[in-house]
Parts: structure tokens; sequence; C-alpha cells
């Protein structure tokens, strides 16, 4: 396995504010390609033959959801970017936007005609405000260039809300709302924004369709692992020599990226997927980086020897019950719940029944939560007691 | 009625345009004072409460007056990692106020953020919608002594 470039393939090749550079390298080719001659069902095959799945953590196949919302027989429809990013320890999609948005836009209008639809969305967080000049610029010279003539890109700003990067809670946030989740069903391809059909993909999901439709379904799916195909790109950071963005092929190991390319020494654990993402713990580190083992959207941040698990796993439960929406009980409550036990523990105490209260709340929140916050909030705390469940136990009998 | 409920969907349409006019008014006046609220909700169609609603929800709203300008130290597990704690007791001490707080001047407020996706160049920050890198105390006081 190894480093290939697929998603980066422009990144630092290309100037950002010239369209002229991007055609360079093939731009806007795969959109021709698309609108001619190729079949809106064409294409979708084409992307459920590549094995695409989504980059944003979920990992839900992209051609299957493109397909529910192709099929829908209704004029209006969206596509949606979400360039939300809040995932702790991920940076990745700021590095694309800032280095290649020309093969957002072409992949946005591709998506666009594959499922009918005749307006897109970019939702970038607030904290990304410094790029919203260069994207418009971006959409500015693709429209002047003729690429957007029936599809038409805008940009929605975040305002600081990490459930925003929530599919449905990102909807709600375009519609001028509070950024809350929505139950499910319906889902997005079949009512999404304003109740119409509305796919929502990932950054670096949408980087891929352009290869795809160039090359074909076939050669994507050649790369990676049985279930993941393609490369994934990892956000870096932590106690390492060199964090940064690594693009790998899909099924490389841990170790490959955190100490072959980053650099890291004396590693004792990995949290794997940010904030609801598994911790590795170094013995485990020649695991595989695919949707089979561990993935999330990416973000690898490094812990060293000299590190405390439970400190660790108290900040990010902390942020955790802030970035909650608040609709749903088990979520609010539970991480509330977690956030008080852990901070005893990190002030050096514990209580005897501490750990399995832990234990049985994590049970229900990760059964009963509405979304993906409070389904996977637990997971940090879970492998904590799982892999470094003596340093709970010492600091309980230490009290 | 703005809900899902069997077929039918009716949305307020004026209301997409809220957050974007939240946003606008946040800039141009430091805040959201209750004024603006107000003509809002009235302009857009809509109940004051949702507009407070909404306004409350996001952390880049503010309903209170706020400094000319916004300090916001990342306190996430990465930065965390680069001793982001310093890089706060700096700013603490620089400008004499706590998280949450703003300088009696007007000059600044500062508050603590979650990750603002720069981690590989951690410790980080914001001020307004500048982002600020690699940060050392030293850079601190310079940086600080560029706002007006
Ligand atoms: C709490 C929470 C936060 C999320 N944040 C993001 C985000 O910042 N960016 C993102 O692309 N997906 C995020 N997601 C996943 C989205 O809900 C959704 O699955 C994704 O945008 C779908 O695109 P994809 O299939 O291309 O990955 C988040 C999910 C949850 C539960
Ligand atoms: S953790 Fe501070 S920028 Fe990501």
């Amino acid at each position: 396995m190894a480093q290939q470039r697929i998603v980066l393939r422009n990144c630092g090749v290309i100037d950002p504010m010239q369209i002229s550079t991007y055609l360079d390298r093939d731009g806007f080719k795969a959109l021709k390609k698309a609108l001619a001659g190729v079949t809106q069902e064409q294409i979708i095959d084409e992307i459920k033959l590549s094995g695409l799945r989504g980059r944003g953590g979920a990992g839900f196949p992209c051609g299957l959801k493109w397909e529910l919302a192709g099929k829908a027989q209704v004029d209006e429809k969206y596509v949606i970017c979400n360039a939300d990013e809040g995932e702790i320890g991920t940076f990745k999609d700021r590095y694309i936007l800032e280095r290649d948005p020309f093969t957002l836009i072409e992949a946005m209008a591709i998506a666009g005609y594959a499922i009918g639809a005749k307006r897109g969305y970019i939702y970038l967080r607030a904290e990304y405000h410094c790029l919203l000049d260069l994207l418009k610029n971006a959409i500015g010279q693709a429209k002047e260039g003729g690429f957007l003539d029936q599809f038409d890109i805008d940009i929605r700003e975040g305002a600081g809300a990490y459930i925003c990067g929530e599919e449905s809670a990102l909807m709600d946030s375009i519609e001028g709302k509070r950024g809350e989740v929505r139950y499910r069903p319906p889902f997005p391809p079949s009512r999404g924004l304003w109740g119409k059909p509305t796919i929502i993909n990932n950054v670096e999901t949408l980087m891929n369709i352009p290869q795809i439709i160039f090359n074909g379904g076939h050669w994507f799916s050649q790369l990676g692992t049985e279930q993941s195909k393609g490369t994934k790109v990892f956000s870096v950071s932590g106690d390492v020599k060199k964090p940064g963005v690594y693009e790998l092929v899909l099924g490389s190991r841990l170790r490959e990226l955190v100490e072959g390319l980053a650099l890291a020494e004396k590693v004792k654990m990995v949290q794997v997927g940010g904030a609801t993402g598994r911790i590795i713990p170094y013995e485990m580190i020649d695991m595989p980086l695919a949707f089979e083992s561990i993935l999330g959207a990416g973000a690898i941040i490094v812990f060293n020897e000299t590190r405390d698990i439970i400190d660790i796993v108290y900040r990010v439960m902390e942020f955790l019950a802030e970035e909650c929406c608040g609709k749903c009980t088990p979520c609010r409550e539970g991480t509330e719940v977690m956030v008080e036990i852990l901070e005893r523990f990190s002030r050096g105490g514990g209580l005897e029944t501490d750990i399995s209260l832990l234990e049985e709340v994590a049970s229900a929140m990760m059964l009963s939560s509405l979304c993906g916050l409070g389904q996977a909030a637990p997971i940090p705390v879970v492998n904590s007691l799982q892999y470094f469940r003596s340093v709970y136990e010492n600091r309980i009998r230490q009290n | 009625m703005n809900k899902i409920n069997g077929e039918i969907y009716m949305q307020n349409k004026e209301q997409k345009e809220l957050l974007v006019r939240l946003g606008e008014a946040q800039n141009k006046f430091g805040y959201l004072s209750e004024k603006v609220m107000i003509e809002l909700a009235e302009s857009l169609d809509m109940s004051i409460s949702d507009v407070y609603g909404v306004a409350t929800f996001y952390s880049f709203f503010s309903i209170r007056p706020q400094g000319r300008n916004i300090i916001r130290i990342c306190k996430s597990v990465p930065c965390f990692l680069k001793n982001s704690q310093v890089i706060i007791e700096t700013v603490e001490k620089e400008i004499g106020i706590k998280p949450g707080e703003t300088t009696p001047n007007g000059k600044f407020s500062f508050h603590l953020t979650n990750c603002i996706g720069v981690c590989d160049k951690a410790p980080a920050m914001m001020i307004n919608s500048e982002v600020y890198i690699d940060l050392t105390p030293n850079k601190i006081s310079q940086i600080l002594k560029a706002h007006k």
C-alpha cells in the first residue's frame, strides 16, 4: 500500500485562482464527457461501480445516494457540498478547498446533472471565512468559462456550530433555522432541503467524482480493499514530527501513516476519526485504515507516552457535551453525566460505581440517540475502559 | 408550519435569509441587539422568539455587545497537546481579561473555541476572521499590538 494522489492530484500543482491552470490538467473534461451523450443513469452506474463511499465519516455508498435522489420525479432538487469540517483534528477539506476549488465545482456540476438538480450549495463553516473569496472567484471563473450554464452554485456560511456538519442539521441551517437534527426517515435523497430531494456529500467524496467519470468506475474499484475503494485523505496532528495532510490508498496500515510518514515516536495511542473516533492503543497500530476497521473522516490524533488517557477522554467529552444540539435526551443528559464522572477521574478521584455507570450510560446513548453525535460519543470512553482500564481502577483505589 | 408533516412541507421562504441577515447585522453592529432582532423578525415575517432562538444557537452570533476585535483561541485536543494553555494564559495576561469577557476599552473580546481546522499548525487562534497559527507567547504580543 502506498501514497497515491487522486483527491489531491492538483493540490500544489494548479493555481487555485486561475482556471486556466486547471484546464491544463484535464479540468472539466469529465463534465464535458458527462454532458455529451452519457445518460444520467450511466453516470450513477459508474459511481456505483467505483464503490466510492462517503468521506465525511459515515461511509454511505455514494452511488446509491445519488440513485435515490435521481429517481425522484420532482422538478426541484439540490446538491449540497458539506464543507463544515468541524470534526476535531480534521483539516483536509480546508487543505483541498484552498488548493483546488475547481475539481469540487466540476464534481458538483456532474452531481447536478446526474440527479437532475439545477442548484447546489457549498456549506462553508464560519471558521473558513477566509476561503470565501477564493471559492467565489473559482465559481465566477467556471461560470465565465461556460461550465456552469445548467447548474448554479451558491455558498452558505455557517455561524459556528459543530452539529451543523450533521446533514439534517446542516439543511436546517441553510433554511435559516437552528441547526437541530431532524427525525429520519425521510432521508435527504427523498426529502431534504426545503423538503426536496437532496444529495449531500463531503468535500473529499466529491473530489473523487471527476476522476471516476474520466477514468471509469472500474479503474477506481481496483484500488483499496474489499469494502473500501480508492484513497483516503488523512489529517495527522498531535505528537508527530510531521503533522499534515496525507493521501493513502485505503487499506494502508495505521503504522505506515503515523510512524512512516508523520514520523511519530514513542506512541502511546492514536485517536482515529475525531472526537467520536476510536482510541487505538499502540499494540494495535498495524490495523488497516478502511471502513471495515477504522476510518471515520480520517482525523488522526497521535499521543505519545507522556499523555494521560483520562485527561484526553475528559476533554473530548467536554467538547461533545458542549456541541450536543440538545434535541434528544440520551445525548444531552448522557454527555453531561460523562463529563461529570470523567472530571472526577481527571482530578484524581473516581468512585467505586463510576466505571459501571460510565458503561451503562454509554450503552443507553449508543442505542437511543437521535444522530451520530450521541450514538458515537461514548466510543472513546468505551475504548479507554477497554484498553486502559487499570488507569481508572488505580484512581479509584487511590481515592 | 415549519415541520415535515406527512405530505405537507411548508416553509416561510423568507426565513432562509435569516442566517445571512443575522451575519450581516453581526458584522455591522458587532452584536445582535434586541432592536435588530425585532426588525429582522418583522421584515422576514417571523416571530421574535424564532429569531432569538436562531441568534443564540450559533457561537459566532452574539446578543451582547462585543469588543471591536474578537479573539477565539482553540482549546481542542490537538492544540491542547501543543500547549494552547500557555497561549490562553498569555492572552489573559496581555489584555487583562478572562474568556467570555470584553476589555473595558471595548478593544477586545476573548473566547475559547473548538477546533478551527489548522491542527497541523497548532496552537492556533482567530482574531475576527483572520487565523493565526504556530503561536508562541512572543508572537501573541506582536499580533495583539497590530489590532486597534
Ligand atoms: C455530529 C456530526 C457531525 C458531522 N460533521 C460533518 C462534517 O463536518 N463534514 C462532513 O462532511 N460530514 C459530517 N458529518 C456527516 C454528515 O452527516 C453526512 O454523513 C455527510 O455529509 C455525508 O456525505 P458523504 O456521504 O459524502 O460522507 C457529521 C455527522 C455527525 C453526526
Ligand atoms: S485543534 Fe486547534 S485547530 Fe484543530
